[in-house]
């Protein structure tokens, strides 16, 4: 078990420890999954650097017409923004459906991105939204779209024994845009996902101008449904072309039989209906 | 053993402890201050049964690592009232039979009692919500969440004599 719990209260400070201890300590946000990767020794940290201290990467706020929200952000603070709701609807539903009351209470946003599991509820929508991390070590920043910080399954680019992700930047949604989250699972809470899907749509003139389909578990992370994405682009709103767009999503997902997530069978059945849904939804929250 | 100090308020008493820095707040309530109504139903977070209030939100004590108490308000079962005087929601879940085996009931009565300090005047949802991370294995939730309504509704009434 680590030995010793330090509360920095700036950046600086945080990366400064992770610099002198050389791999040795590891940023803590929430700590609701990384307290049982310690416990089943997946991590071995001698020191945990928590940052939920640092006033600097608390709370959420607007730059222009970005979203930016803190690494300090619980799930629950996201699902409740009046900004997140408004700007990024998305990710205040997907926030709003991880783990229980008590876990959102605690559990951070960027921490759901950087634990890396293929179906992170706020990740899934993040990678829908085009959204950014921001991640600082020592001796740079670098800004990385979450699509592309996963190498593999449940592995993540970004080392937290010496870099910290301290933002995320969001496109906020502008008029003619609207968003959805739909959910597959056992229960309403405490459940894992069987099937995420998150959608952001732009319209103009009764046509799809663009919309960014993701959907997980369905491989090693969130998977674009880009041959939905490509037929929607241009094309008329009707019921056809969103049923059509729905079964384009099984081009690129490949869910495997899991005991845990379900079947394959029944989850290519259901991911159809799950997209379709969503982009209804998001249709009618772009129209309004 | 690196042992640290850490300094919280518990159930509005200061609290100064020296502890392994390892250790989770369940086992820091349960073993060190032996506050044994808190229980330790799976260590994972996934039942809620080790619920507890810490600045006024609901938490799994088994997943908070002591040090990140430090300054903190945290309020258990033991705290919230008494048999000379219980506190509303322990007084309806007693009164409205939503407590079987007692397992489930100190986590549950902390999340109504967080949802409720907050929403004094909750509808269904909400409870539903609040309640959502605690699992019982008994009662099948719907006398608590009864209880929940119930000792909502006294409150309201007390509140506007």
């Amino acid at each position: 078990m680590y030995i010793d719990y330090l509360t920095p209260e700036s950046v600086t400070d945080a990366l400064q420890i992770l610099q002198q201890q050389k791999g040795k300590a590891r940023i803590i946000a929430g700590g609701t999954d990384l307290l049982l990767d310690i416990e089943s020794k997946k991590h071995n940290p001698e020191i945990l650097v928590d940052i939920t201290r640092i006033p600097e990467i608390k709370g959420i706020r607007t730059e222009g017409n970005f979203l930016i929200i803190g690494a300090g952000v619980t799930h629950n603070e996201a699902a409740k923004s009046p900004l997140v709701n408004e700007k990024a609807q998305v990710l205040a539903e997907a926030s709003r459906s991880v783990g229980s009351l008590q876990i959102r209470n605690t559990a951070t946003v960027v921490g759901n991105v950087v634990n890396a599991q293929p179906a992170a509820d706020s990740a899934v929508a993040l990678v829908a939204l085009g959204a950014t991390a921001v991640i600082a070590s020592s001796d740079s920043t670098r800004e990385v779209p979450v699509e592309e910080l996963y190498a593999g399954v449940g592995k993540t680019k970004v080392n937290s024994n010496n870099e910290i992700v301290t933002n995320i930047i969001i496109p906020a949604l502008q008029p003619g845009e609207g968003s959805a989250f739909t959910r597959l699972a056992q229960r309403k809470a405490l459940a894992l996902p069987m099937l995420n899907v998150a959608v952001v749509v732009s319209i103009a003139e009764d046509k799809f101008q663009q919309a960014r389909i993701v959907m997980a578990p369905v491989g090693p992370q969130p998977v674009r449904a880009s041959d939905s994405e490509e037929l929607l682009k241009g094309a008329a709103i009707n019921e056809e072309t969103i049923q059509k767009a729905a079964e384009a999503a099984l081009n690129h997902a490949n869910p495997r039989n899991s005991t845990l997530r379900g079947s394959a069978e029944y989850r290519c059945a259901t991911l159809k209906v799950l997209v379709k849904r969503a982009l209804e939804t998001a249709v009618a929250r772009a129209r309004n | 053993m690196n042992k640290k100090n850490v300094k919280f308020t518990l159930n509005g008493k200061p609290v100064t402890l020296t502890v392994s820095p390892s250790a989770t707040l369940l086992d820091i309530i349960r073993d060190e201050l032996k506050l044994t109504g808190t229980k330790k139903g799976c260590g994972k977070g996934e039942c809620g049964a080790c619920t507890v209030i810490m600045d006024g939100i609901a938490v799994n004590s088994c997943l908070v690592p002591i040090m990140k108490v430090a300054g903190c308000h945290v309020e258990t079962i033991e705290g919230i009232g008494n048999k000379e005087k219980p506190h509303p929601v322990q007084e309806a879940f007693m009164d409205l039979g939503a407590i079987q085996c007692g397992f489930c009931t100190p986590g549950m009565i902390m999340s109504s009692k967080a949802l409720l300090d907050k929403t004094p005047d909750p509808n269904r949802e909400q409870i539903r919500e609040a309640i959502s991370g605690n699992i019982c294995r008994c009662t099948g939730y719907v006398k608590i969440e009864a209880a929940v309504q119930a000792a909502a509704d006294k409150v309201k009434e007390e509140n506007s004599k």
